[in-house]
């Protein structure tokens, strides 16, 4: 046969082709419960480390269940849905495309010896791509206990250092509210002038150099998501605690 | 249309000469040399990009290597299966698809079993395509070898490659961590007598000076490997 003929390397490649995309499609399809499990408990522990428990994936759900009493799906105007799952049935990649509206809020409960906190998740826009992580509100609904982030594709040493735990801890006591109970949310800045984050009633963080576009999207996406929670934040008793 | 010149090799996948033996001193040189004299790494100057990117860490680097392992060897065979079947003019690309597909069932298995290896690992296992050696095998040996030599020349490349990583990724987290493959290693004693990890040692400029240090280690030992000029 003539291996340099077009009809040849045609046929070649099409045949290459079909069972490449089999095997890959095999693959990805068997392996997908698997993979969509470590998905769910990574959840699971990142909602968890938000309010300080830190735990290994196998561990999650076990701790995810007891610490966590309850999982609310709320509307935008702060009641609740009942029908519909907060952690299993709100994708919020795809909520957040929808209209306030329709969307439903998903908010989890936790309990922890004998205080309450409040976790929200947020998704929002990096440089890259998508960003997302949990905010952990302390019971007076104001003042955060942890957050944890992720990122889909920023910069590896830039705009992935979201992720690091010492960018996070910045976040710990800041407020959400001003003193006129004005939702004001958390700003990453690069001009508070407080590079130890030791004032914590300037709902200011020091931005991470070099991720200016990063920082700017947890500043967004932590206000937009929370401007959500507003109507429950409030109906529940409002404390500004300064 | 006329035939190309026509050079008369026998489209036979497998010549029955006299047996050479699997581990013939021929076989083993293509497991070794890739370890020390021809060092994809520090004597080719190849996949620099991924040396310095995920050596901060030991274990990152040695589940780097056992999956460029994976993918090289794999895609070595593949290739040198279809060797006499792939058309020439789109060899590239058909190269391309293959390891592009051993990057994507690793990828996959990873996340499935090693989930968090794979986060961390991150988009690295994806840029394994276009880590040269593995390219550069499949182009340079796997199209003119048999499966069992190609194979053991992607091993043997891989282990090299996956050899100095683990040593550069040694020194890193050792140095830059106090810690090797996450365990602490460095007293608390030492700390308290004022001893302090090198955060230097974590950014990548240090891992392309430790590579330079070990290459200039290894051409101290291996005289032949120095250049003449």
């Amino acid at each position: 046969m003539n291996r340099d003929s077009n009809g040849y390397t045609f046929g070649f490649a099409a045949a290459m082709v079909l069972v490449v995309a089999s095997v890959l499609a095999f693959t990805a399809s068997s392996l997908k419960d698997l993979q969509a499990e470590n998905v769910r408990k990574e959840k699971m522990q990142n909602i968890l480390s938000t309010i300080g428990i830190e735990t290994d994936r196998e561990g999650a759900e076990k701790l995810f269940n007891t610490y966590i009493v309850e999982q609310l799906a709320l509307r935008n105007d702060g009641s609740v849905d009942e029908a519909v799952d907060a952690f299993s049935d709100i994708k919020l990649a795809l909520e957040i495309k929808k209209d306030a509206n329709d969307q439903r809020f998903p908010l989890y409960v936790a309990n922890v010896d004998a205080a309450t906190y409040y976790i929200i998740p947020l998704r929002g826009a990096g440089l890259w791509n998508a960003i997302w992580g949990y905010i952990a509100l302390n019971e007076d609904k104001n003042s955060i206990k942890g957050v944890v982030f992720d990122h889909q594709g920023e910069t590896a040493g830039l705009g992935a250092e979201i992720t690091q735990q010492w960018f996070m801890n910045r976040f710990i006591d800041e407020k959400i509210f001003n003193t006129s109970g004005e939702l004001v949310g958390i700003s990453v800045s690069k001009t508070n002038n407080d590079p130890n984050d030791t004032d914590k009633d300037d709902h200011e963080v020091d931005a991470i150099s070099g991720a200016t576009i990063t920082g700017d999207g947890v500043s967004d996406m932590i206000i937009e998501r929370l401007q959500h929670y507003l109507p429950y934040l409030k109906a529940n008793h409002l404390a500004y605690n300064n | 249309m006329s035939q190309p010149k026509s050079n008369k090799k026998p489209a036979i996948f497998f010549v029955a000469k006299e047996r050479e033996p699997l581990f013939s001193k021929k076989n083993r040189a293509l497991l070794k040399d890739p370890l020390d004299d021809n060092n994809p790494i520090t004597v080719q100057v190849l996949g620099i990009c991924s040396a310095l990117a995920i050596t901060v860490q030991l274990k990152p680097a040695v589940v780097m290597t056992l999956s460029v392992i994976a993918v090289m060897a794999a895609s070595n065979v593949i290739v040198s299966i279809l060797r006499n079947a792939i058309p020439n003019r789109i060899r590239i690309i058909v190269q391309l698809v293959v390891v592009a597909s051993m990057v994507i069932l690793v990828d996959q298995v990873l996340r499935a079993y090693a989930y968090d290896v794979s986060k961390q690992l991150s988009i690295f296992i994806g840029l394994i395509i276009t880590n040269c050696i593995v390219m550069g095998r499949l182009e340079a040996f796997a199209l003119g070898n048999g499966v069992w030599k190609s194979f053991l020349d992607g091993v043997g490349n891989a282990a090299g490659y996956g050899f100095m990583l683990i040593a550069v990724a040694f020194f890193r987290e050792l140095l830059g961590s106090g810690k090797l493959y996450g365990y602490q290693v460095i007293p608390d004693a030492l700390y308290e007598m004022g001893y302090e990890n090198n955060g230097l040692m974590l950014l990548s400029p240090m891992a392309l000076i430790t590579l330079g240090l070990i290459i200039w280690a290894q051409r101290a030992r291996n005289r032949k490997l120095i250049e003449k000029n």
